[in-house]
């Protein structure tokens, strides 16, 4: 048991891929359908705004912190932009993934100053914040659906590529989309910056003790600036992405995803207090709760039962977290 | 004589500055809406609308007493009605006579599956945060959606409508010409009150909130405290489900999903500290009169709910800047 | 003759009206190894912020190398060569040694990307150099203590520093590896580097270091060569005391019914068959190294190890105590031995902190008695001689003297039966002190109290306990009466227990 759970605090990323593996294991031989093409590039797609979102909650997990106001902030994102390429009739892939996700940094960034120079728990600062944008966003800047017809073309077609296509088995065809490869490359890209960057090295010191990477030389100011910055970025850039995805922009959208991503991302082995976690855990977190979720359908559960899954998900993975930290915190 | 003006002083800056504030913003509503605020109606609806939300402020408070949160409040309000409405239909019928006209016992039948199920789901977050050492947040979080999950499951998602007249009479009728969810509000919050300043119990709970360690080093049974407190949460919720209830007639899963940031809100602005240690029930009732008024007076001025939204959000944020702003001054 | 290393010349320093530092001179040579003494609260670990640049002294001059030092900041004064070990290390729990050991270089280095070959090169040469063994790879969390202390010294000893100060570095250790410490201390001496030893344990400073500077209330009140202390004077400087002549004397009857009886007290890897008595009216002191079981003792009695193996008898009825409930229903209080984290509510009242053992004599339903509370509050503060015109103040703004003072109330309001004191006066001021301890003694003396009183400071056992325990790796090696002993031979037993 000692032994069990050195390993886990070592690398939780087996837990997960052992649920991983279990999960598709059972799904696929109850229904033969899982393993269809269409359904595994389905379930890879179904990963990618989840999985930008978790990378971003990542992030503030490994700081010790929690963040409940991005989707708040990627719908902003996503909503202020197509509403500009619209006004403006712009059109593009590049600048309007700029700008999406230029607002989610400048959101992030409001947060770092309340948790950093306010010193409030990070819970109750993104709650604020993030209600505070929706507000806004429902309030000021309106409340109507932009719909595939008014949506700009080219970024559709942007999000509409597919990387490769093969024919199933009744002569159907099956795409996996491109934006999966988008998703594998910000997630690198997180991996490198946060193993062998000293950005990423200080967000782990910050969370394994603030005093200590003060001591050390760190400044945990640029630090933490950094980290909710850079979550506001991911935020806002996956906003756009799933209104490019989904063809609509609807300012209504991804109420109550948070606790979704959170609960991937704790899946995935981050811990709460900060300092554990990595990339790899946090996606193969996604794919499993994705898998399950996106499951329920082929193994003949009504999709109702959803949230109560979901839920039962965040309640096992914290508690093994916490049998895996009770030594630490105790 | 001196010893108990200073006593007054140093106790009561925080509710002074509430008060201040309430005034404030009355002064400020009647003085933008002169015509339409100064109305008996105005007030008269916030004595039926706040008791629910100054419930589920109670139930926040009581949280964060020992350092705590419950994230649930909201999907135990909606379980605890949705379970109440459901045995309403089943006992009675779904609609019709049968149903408006159960006679009393029944309902207390209704009250006592209400409460019964708050005070369970509040012993379901207190088992798994004392004895699993689960986070509460994260802890929450995950019980919020299996409670949100069973409501789904329960009702297939559309609203449970249709409650006996007598239920209808808590949410919507008047005692001696004062508002009924006010006078259970009253009651409620009178005996927290008590529970929490004059009891071992609410004495515990502070202590415990402010040095858990200490406390055990006491003799305090903290694990049976803190589980008690999260029951406590759990009925408060389970009170206010059945106000929202019995004044809207329904019962669905995702109502009040907005009372959860006004819920913190309220606790954090009524000085309650979310590191715990330090709450009162007379600083969550001014702080609720404060923040009805200024919704009040929004509404009249036809801002939209999302514009409340913003500026409720905007509140907790300028709340933590102030309270960050007297511990610096302090 | 070459300038000191460092040299502080009447260094004041004032923190609201606060002096915590006040004319305060030292110097410290290449390669010295000098010792910093006194009690909790001195002004040490002011006097160490000073050196290491964090704060500025109000007055005074800081010279390094001969050179005036002005503004001395965190950075400069590792730039030029000092470098602190703090008592929690500093270290990261959830990151390897390795990266532990190599970040600050990398930081300081100005890089911005990692190389992992080069992290694993620069901490190999940095446990090269300290010449010990340790897992790279290994997490610091899973790290014993002593293992983490050497990750910090290796830390430290990276950027070739002149000065190396260590804060209270043996507070955690057992004995073996306090002389593993030292040994490497003196490797380090050997290199040419300086360290400055802070610590309040005599024994200590009399076996490593070189010279000895002791403060008290933030003032130098003895200093020099190591060979003109001995534990007395040391104790006086430190103190301020003189030990007193006669100690506590038992006056009860041997042959009555002993309060607690102890026996076959086992708990694995933590005590080893303990048996022990003690008698209404004892004050039984208990001695012995860190590690050596004594908490764990304390704790057991207080119901904190549940599962225990043994018996126990209180007034000669046998009982279990497997929970601190049970323990406190048995007549057992306890003051835990950090004051600040296990025994006080800061934010609390003094009333508060005080009632808190009583909460369910002074209710009636679970309703709390207010006016009955405040009275036993209000007596308890006067019986206490606590310093504070009411008890609604928050317990913060008292003294440490005055802090102790609460916890101990606490525990009488319950008219207990033993009294288990674990480090009874511990960051308390002279004055204070004295006080506790003819409070203590009275308390034994008039109301037949059982006192159980663990220390490391064997002046304050010797001068209030009518026997003293000693305790090594969970067993009991001597119970001897406090008449037959001293000082001297406590210590040299502890010594050669180490």
């Amino acid at each position: 048991m000692k032994s069990l759970a050195l390993t886990l605090r070592r690398h939780p990323e087996w837990m997960v891929a052992a649920v991983l593996v279990v999960a598709v294991l059972t799904i696929g031989l109850i229904n033969p359908v899982f393993w269809q093409p269409a359904n595994i590039f389905s379930l890879l797609r179904a990963s990618v705004i989840t999985g930008i979102l978790a990378l971003a909650v990542l992030l503030v997990m490994l700081s010790g912190g929690i963040d409940v106001s991005f989707p708040a902030f990627a719908i902003a994102a996503m909503y202020l932009t197509v509403k500009a390429m619209i006004a403006w009739g712009f059109d593009g892939v590049l600048l309007p993934f700029a700008m999406a996700t230029a607002i989610g940094i400048g959101l992030g960034l409001v947060n770092a100053v309340f948790v950093h120079h306010l010193r409030m728990i990070p819970l109750i600062v993104t709650l604020g914040t993030g209600t505070a944008v929706r507000g806004f966003i429902l309030g000021v800047v309106g409340t109507s659906q932009i719909n595939i017809d008014q949506m700009p073309p080219l970024l559709i077609d942007f999000a509409r590529q597919d990387l490769f296509t093969v024919t199933q088995g009744d002569g159907s065809a099956a795409g996996l989309s491109a934006m999966v490869l988008v998703y594998a490359v910000i997630a690198l890209g997180v991996h490198l910056m946060l193993r062998h960057t000293m950005m990423g090295r200080s967000i782990y010191a910050l969370g394994g003790g603030e005093e200590a990477a003060r001591r050390v030389g760190f400044n945990t100011r640029r630090t933490t600036f950094f980290i909710y910055g850079l979550a506001g970025a991911l935020a806002g850039f996956a906003g756009l992405l799933h209104g490019a995805m989904i063809w609509t922009a609807n300012p209504r959208d991804m109420v109550g995803l948070e606790l979704d991503v959170i609960a991937a991302v704790v899946l995935g082995g981050a811990s709460i207090f900060g300092g554990r976690g990595s990339v790899i855990g946090t996606m193969l977190g996604v794919l499993t709760l994705v898998v399950i979720t996106n499951s329920l359908i082929i193994l003949g559960v009504d999709t109702t039962w959803q949230r109560v899954v979901v839920g039962l998900i965040v309640i096992a993975a914290t508690a093994v977290t916490a049998w895996r930290d009770r030594k630490r915190i105790a | 004589m001196t010893a108990i003006a200073q006593r007054l002083r140093r106790v009561d800056t925080n509710l002074l500055q509430l008060v201040v504030l309430t005034v404030l913003i009355f002064a400020g509503m009647a003085a933008l809406n002169p015509e339409r605020f100064l109305r008996p109606y105005v007030f008269e609806s916030i004595t039926f609308i706040a008791p629910e939300l100054g419930l589920l402020a109670i139930a926040m408070m009581v949280a964060m007493l020992t350092g705590g949160i419950d994230l649930s409040v909201i999907a135990i309000a909606n379980l605890s009605c949705i379970l109440a409405g459901l045995f309403f239909h089943q006992v009675g019928a779904p609609r019709g006579p049968d149903l408006v006209n159960l006679p009393w016992p029944m309902v207390a039948a209704g009250i006592g599956i209400a409460l019964g199920t708050g005070l369970a789901a509040g012993a379901v977050n207190g088992l798994l945060i004392t004895r699993l050492r689960v986070t509460p947040i994260l802890a929450t979080i995950g019980t919020g959606q299996v409670f949100t999950g069973i409501c789904l499951v329960l009702t297939g998602g559309p609203a449970v409508v249709g409650f006996p007249r007598l239920w209808g009479q808590i949410g919507n009728g008047t005692a001696f010409g004062i508002a009924m969810p006010l006078v259970v509000f009253l009651i409620v919050a009178g005996l927290v009150w008590f529970l929490l300043s004059r009891t071992a119990f609410g004495i515990n709970l502070a202590l415990i909130g402010t040095n858990a360690k200490a406390a055990a080093f006491a003799g305090l049974r903290t694990g049976r405290t803190v589980f008690l407190s999260y029951v406590l949460t759990g009925g408060l919720a389970s009170i206010a489900g059945i106000l929202l209830s019995g004044r809207t007639n329904a019962a669905k899963s995702d109502y009040g999903v907005s009372y959860l940031l006004q819920a913190v809100l309220i606790a954090v602005l009524a000085g309650t500290n979310p590191a715990g240690g330090r709450g009162s029930v007379p600083g969550i009732i001014l702080a609720l009169v404060a923040l009805m008024l200024l919704s009040s007076g929004l509404q009249i001025m036809r801002f939209s709910n999302f514009l409340v939204d913003l500026i409720w959000g905007g509140f907790l944020l300028l709340s933590i800047a102030l309270a960050a702003w007297r511990n610096r001054v302090r | 003759m070459t300038a000191p290393l460092i040299e502080l010349r009447h260094i004041g320093k004032s923190f609201a009206a606060v002096r915590a530092l006040d004319d305060v001179s030292l110097s410290i040579g290449r390669g010295e190894i000098h010792c910093l003494a006194g009690e909790n609260g001195s002004g040490k670990s002011t006097l160490i912020k000073v050196i290491s640049g964090i704060w500025q002294p109000d007055q005074g001059e800081i010279l390094m190398d001969g050179q005036k030092m002005e503004g001395l900041t965190p950075r400069s004064a590792i730039a030029h060569g000092v470098q602190v070990i703090y008592q929690d290390f500093s270290l990261f729990p959830n990151l390897s040694v390795a990266e532990n050991l190599a970040l600050s270089s990398e930081l300081h280095e100005g890089r911005k990307l990692v190389s992992w070959r080069r992290v694993r090169q620069i901490a190999a040469e940095a446990i090269a150099k300290l010449g010990v063994d340790l897992d790279l790879d290994a997490l610091v969390e899973t790290l014993p203590t002593a293992g983490k202390q050497l990750v910090a010294i290796a830390r430290a000893l990276m950027s070739d520093p002149h000065l190396l100060i260590m804060d209270e570095p043996t507070t955690a250790l057992t004995g073996r590896e306090v002389e593993a410490l030292f040994r490497v201390v003196r490797d380090i001496q050997g290199r040419g580097i300086a360290v400055l030893f802070v610590s309040h344990k005599m024994r200590e400073m009399l076996e490593i270091s070189e010279r000895l500077t002791v403060i008290r209330s933030g003032r130098v009140v003895a200093a020099g060569p190591i060979s003109e202390f001995d534990e007395a004077r040391i104790t006086r400087a430190m103190t301020g005391q003189e030990i007193a002549a006669e100690g506590y004397r038992w006056t009860g009857d041997p042959r009555g019914k002993p309060l607690l009886e102890v026996a076959a007290l086992s708990i694995p890897g933590q005590l080893e068959n303990i048996a022990l008595r003690i008698m209404p009216g004892e004050i039984v002191g208990v001695s012995g190294l860190l590690g050596s079981g004594r908490t764990e003792l304390a704790l057991a009695l207080f119901g904190m190890k549940p599962g225990y193996e043994g018996r126990v008898r209180i007034d000669g009825r046998e009982v279990r105590l497997d929970s601190v409930q049970e323990a406190i229903g048995h007549g057992i209080a306890y003051v835990p031995e950090d004051r600040l984290t296990e025994g006080l509510f800061l934010t609390q009242t003094i009333d508060r902190n005080m009632l808190v053992t009583s909460h369910d004599r002074l209710s009636r339903g679970g309703i709390m008695q207010g006016g009955r509370a405040a009275r036993e509050a209000a007596e308890m503060i006067r019986e206490m001689a606590i310093a504070t015109p009411t008890g609604d103040r928050p317990v913060t703004q008292l003294s440490g003297g005055n802090q102790q003072r609460v916890v101990i109330g606490r525990w009488l309001l319950n008219d207990p039966r033993l009294l288990i004191l674990n480090g009874p006066t511990v960051g308390v001021d002279v004055g204070s002190k004295a006080g506790i301890h003819r409070k203590i003694r009275e308390l034994a003396q008039s109301r037949g109290l059982g006192v159980l009183m663990i220390s490391d400071d064997l002046p304050e056992l010797m001068d209030n306990c009518n026997r003293i325990l000693v305790l090594h790796r969970g067993r009991l090696v001597s119970d001897t009466p406090a008449a037959e002993t001293n000082e001297a031979k406590l210590s040299e037993l502890l010594g050669a227990l180490a």
